[in-house]
């Protein structure tokens, strides 16, 4: 757009009354028109200098234009009036034309440039004169609309301000008269309380639960509402929320109605804080829950008692041990007796489950007064168990104490419709300090020490005992573990040599087997051997023994054949017993090429006697394989003479105690020795050989060979030892031998 | 505290409003001593401030009379602060007095003053709102019946985005904005850069943080990406005294002292 005021208004609106393109104007302006032209493009770019202008740029200078022309026209009026200059100073306050720049130029411009540029040829000084009128009335002009424009809007901001409040304010009544409506009638009970715990506002429902009006309960402090015997932590929970460490609560409590009844609520509190976070009201919500929490303390109870005998189930019985457990110092005492009734399944099944049940509750009622009064728990485990718990004054005495009563309790005949029941009871007794056992131990110590009272005969005590316990725990971890030892080859085979008296040569060694197990270290065969006949487990570990001997003797024959060394093993009852001893003795024999005559089986009396007396059947098989037989540890059992005379026996071997026996010069020194001599000549009578085991000293081994003892082993001569050292020793006979033949 | 209807249940006069601190410095009177010490602040660290605030007043002047040319008749002015001098419907609603106008500020103050003075002119509707809330804001403008959002609408946002920090995801807002809009609809934006910018705008810029809102400096590329799929009219994303000046002079020798980028969007077929 041009700064040309010609033909620039286009299509938008006339902005003044003054307005320089009229035809009367045009005529004779009285003025420059060109002059007022550049007067108003000076003030149009001192306003956007100095302030806002609202609208275009050409609009402006238009606006400025016809103020120019009005000036203009206002010094050349006749008569002289300064109106003008008071519209044209409101006209720039309605123009937003306020910067206080923006006046400063329009006075100081009127003063001194208005008259050159826009009337040159009016020198006269009224002109001056008249200027100067309308410069301090454009200036009043300007202050008066300016100071109605300010007091208006100052009166309009703060009008607005306070409608904006007022409206928030009616807003929140109206918030607060949903919230009053929601409180009054809600059917939860709702409190509010300050953080001094004094109560601000209840509603009628919370004010009804505790039996309270509204009014009362308003002068009441909450803390009046706690109770020592509420839950614990639960005074604690509501110091954290009220000092904002915590803004929210959930808890089941009880209150205490002002008739004195009990009411259970759920109680929900919440915080509410000021602006800064500072905690200013709780709000309480509370819920009657007494019914659900009546039903629920029902349900715990059944859930913690036996139906049939009304004693304490062992879920309850349990918590109690381990609250014992978890409250109690190391050193505290705990001790329970655990008691099962003897015989109660035959009771059972002969009278019926009804009278079974009968003595049940019986028994539990007598169990329940005996221990009344001493503060034990007693509990029904199930069937016909039960346990006593006693958790102060466990002494050991005190405990055993209990067992007796209970015994005797149990012992009292008992009534039962028309059946008048002897019953006993067997009880396992445990008792020790807290530190020394748990929970599961000291159960399962009674459980076995409830098994050992049973073994011993029922009716009934028996204390525990750890020792007892760990021999059986070893016991039982070796009997699992033998098969899989078997498997790992744990096993191995020492040798003790078996010397002739006469010439102190080596004419035998006896297989003894041991177990180098994992854990317990290098066992022995009394260690184990026993536990595998008891399991079954000695037919294959005999057979795994007797194939490693074998194939040893084998070897040591095929190395030294001269040396005609015998493998003696040991053949247990069970194994002798096995129908498939004598398949698998010759299975032995011939896969390890052992000539049957270096074998030596050694049976016990009583594996020889196999049952009702009769010598053992597959006993003439192995001697007819050619295999010798010896009687093991002879004078310790019960030897039939008679079969003795007619049994295929090669040798018997002396027990240890009779050789044990005679190293004394003592009396008994004496015995033994005549029995060992008179052993001696039966064997030989019998056409036997004999084998004196155990022999330690050179005493022992003169008196046996005085005594005319064929052989003999025992540490005197060699103690047992691997299969490398007898070939050794076979080895340096050999050279021995060598030598003496040249 | 806030009300049900999410705007905060205080009315704070202890602190300086946006919407006041901008009257003043237009040379309005609808302020307090309060508004009135904040602005003379900021004006004492950023001798531009009085001039960029003109300049945007300006620069929507301009915009809006551009709008109205192209047919628009339908604006929603959000932020539009105390609508005093050279308001959206007097340039509208002098080049077309059937044009409606929907006034949207958060300040309960700004909006109670706007009330009292469009009262009688049937074709404003001023709606106390939050910018962060736009659905909302379209919502209740359609409902009232104000805005028909199944024909074209001028989406004005002059001097207000820069008061949402990044936190309030402003890119999610002028999305939903854009695609409520039809085809032939525009979008108005001026914001504060730091581009090009002295210290000082910066240091300005933390003491706003005394108002209500803190305002975030956006580079050209960020506000750029505020106008979406809409395609830029001429001259595009300027600073803002060099948007269709009345007169070439106008902008002056240095247009990027005033720390602000506007531009106009549109909508085309195709665009969201």
């Amino acid at each position: 757009m041009s700064t040309s005021v010609d033909g620039a208004a286009g299509n938008e609106s006339p902005v003044s009354a003054a307005d320089p393109e009229s035809p009367a104007s045009a005529a004779d302006p009285g003025f420059d028109r060109s002059g007022a032209h550049r007067y108003a493009e000076q003030w149009a770019r001192a306003a956007a200098r100095h302030g806002f202008v609202a609208t275009s740029t050409g609009e402006n200078q238009r606006l400025l234009l016809a103020h120019t022309v009005r000036l203009a026209q206002a010094v050349l009026a006749e008569p002289f009036a300064a109106e003008a200059g008071h519209d044209i100073g409101r006209a720039l306050v309605e123009a937003h034309l306020t910067e206080p720049g923006v006046l400063d130029w329009s006075v100081r411009a009127l003063g001194e440039q208005f008259r050159p540029l826009v009337l040159p040829t009016r020198t006269e000084p009224e002109t001056a004169r008249r200027i100067a009128v309308l410069q301090g009335a454009l200036s009043a002009g300007f202050a008066r609309a300016l100071r109605e424009r300010t007091l208006g809007q100052q009166e309009r901001i703060a009008q607005a301000a306070w409608e904006a409040r007022d409206r928030v304010e009616r807003a929140l009544r109206d918030s607060e008269a949903r919230f009053r409506a929601v409180f009054v009638d809600a059917a939860i009970g709702i409190g509010i309380a300050d953080v001094d715990g004094q109560i601000v506002d209840v509603n009628r429902a919370f004010a009804e639960l505790l039996g309270y009006t509204v009014d009362e309960l308003r002068k009441i402090n909450v803390s009046a509402l706690f109770h020592p015997d509420d839950a614990a932590g639960m005074w604690e929970l509501y110091q954290d929320l009220v000092e904002g460490k915590q803004d929210a609560v959930r808890v089941q409590k009880r209150y205490y109605r002002k008739d004195g009844s009990v009411v259970w609520t759920d109680l929900a509190v919440s915080l509410i804080r000021h602006d800064d976070g500072r905690p200013r009201y709780t709000v309480a919500m509370v819920e009657d829950i007494t019914e659900r929490h009546e039903f629920q303390q029902r349900l715990r109870h059944q859930a913690t008692h036996d139906p049939l005998t009304g004693l304490p189930n062992r879920t309850l019985f349990l918590d109690r041990l381990g609250e014992v457990f978890a409250t109690g110092g190391p050193d505290d005492r705990v001790g329970i007796c655990f008691l099962d009734l003897d015989g109660f399944k035959a009771v059972n099944d002969s009278l019926g489950h009804d009278l079974g049940d009968n003595l049940l509750v019986t028994v539990a009622r007598r169990l329940a007064d005996c221990v009344a009064g001493q503060g034990h728990l007693v509990a029904r485990m199930g069937g016909d168990e039960f346990v006593i718990l006693i958790d102060q004054g466990a002494g050991c005495r005190a405990v055993k104490a209990v067992a007796a009563e209970a015994l005797a309790a149990v012992a009292e005949p008992v009534q039962v419709g028309e059946h008048r029941l002897s019953v006993s009871a067997s009880i396992g007794v445990v008792s020790g300090p807290l530190a020394t056992t748990s929970v599961a131990e000291l159960m399962k110590a009674a459980d076995v020490t409830l098994y050992w009272a049973k073994a011993e005969g029922r009716n009934r005590w028996v204390s525990y005992d750890p020792a007892r316990r760990s021999r059986e725990r070893t016991r039982s971890a070796l009997i699992a573990g033998m098969a899989a030892a078997l498997q790992r080859d744990e096993f191995l085979i020492d040798y003790q040599p078996i010397v002739t008296l006469a010439d102190g040569t080596i004419c035998a060694v006896e297989a003894l087997v041991r177990w180098q197990h994992p854990e317990l270290g290098l066992l022995g065969p009394d260690e184990f051997i026993g536990l595998a006949e008891e399991t079954g487990l000695i037919v294959e570990l005999g057979r795994w023994v007797l194939a490693r001997a074998c194939e040893a003797a084998s070897r040591w024959h095929r190395e030294f054949p001269d040396a005609r060394l015998v493998v003696s093993v040991n053949l247990a009852a069970r194994q002798a017993r096995d129908p498939a001893v004598v398949g698998t003795v010759s299975e032995v024999l011939r896969q390890t090429d052992l000539p049957a005559d270096l074998l030596q089986l050694e049976l016990t009396e009583s594996a020889v006697m196999a049952t009702a007396g009769e010598p053992l059947p597959a006993l003439r098989k192995l001697a007819a394989l050619g295999v010798r037989l010896a009687i093991d540890d002879f004078g310790t059992g019960y030897s039939n003479l008679a079969y003795l005379r007619r049994l295929p026996i090669h040798n018997l071997k002396l027990a240890g105690p009779f050789v044990e026996g005679i190293r004394s010069s003592d009396r008994q020194g004496l015995v033994d020795g005549r029995i060992v001599d008179a052993l001696v000549r039966l064997a030989h009578a019998l056409g036997l050989t004999v084998t004196a085991e155990a022999v330690e000293t050179v005493g022992q081994a003169d008196q046996l060979r005085a005594l005319g003892c064929d052989a003999a082993q025992g540490r005197h001569f060699a103690a047992p030892a691997p299969e490398g050292e007898i070939t050794r020793w076979l080895a340096a006979r050999a050279e021995r031998r060598r030598e003496g033949v040249r | 505290m806030r009300l049900p209807d999410g705007l905060p249940a205080d009315i704070d006069l202890t602190r300086p409003s946006a919407a006041r601190v901008y009257d003043y410095v237009l040379g309005g009177a609808h302020n307090f001593e309060i508004d009135r010490q904040l602005a003379e602040q900021i004006a004492a660290m950023t001798p531009n401030l009085a001039e960029t605030m003109r300049a945007g007043r300006a620069f929507l002047r301009r915009g809006v009379r551009t709008l109205v040319g192209a047919g628009i008749d339908q604006f929603l002015d959000i932020g539009s602060g105390i609508p005093t001098v050279g308001n959206v419907h007097e340039v509208a609603q002098q080049a077309n007095p059937a044009a409606r106008i929907v006034y949207v500020d958060i300040d309960p103050v700004a909006v109670a003053h706007s009330r009292s003075i469009l009262a009688g002119n049937e074709r404003t509707t001023v709606l106390h709102a939050d910018l962060r809330e736009p659905d909302r804001i379209l919502a209740e403008a359609e409902k009232l019946g104000a805005i028909d959002f199944g024909r074209p609408v001028a989406v004005l946002l002059a001097g207000v985005v820069h008061f949402v920090p990044d936190s309030d995801d402003p890119q999610r807002i002028l999305a939903t904005l854009r695609a409520a809009t039809v085809p032939g609809s525009y979008l108005l934006l001026s914001h504060s850069t730091h581009e090009d910018q002295p210290r000082e705008m910066l240091d300005a810029q933390r003491l706003s943080a005394r108002t209500a809102t803190e305002i975030t400096l956006r580079s050209r590329a960020e506000i750029a990406a505020f106008f979406g799929d809409f395609t830029l009219l001429e001259p595009g994303l300027v600073h803002m005294p060099l948007w269709r000046p009345d007169e070439p002079t106008d902008p002056g020798e240095h247009p990027e002292r005033l720390g602000a980028f506007g531009g106009v969007g549109r909508h085309d077929r195709g665009a969201g």
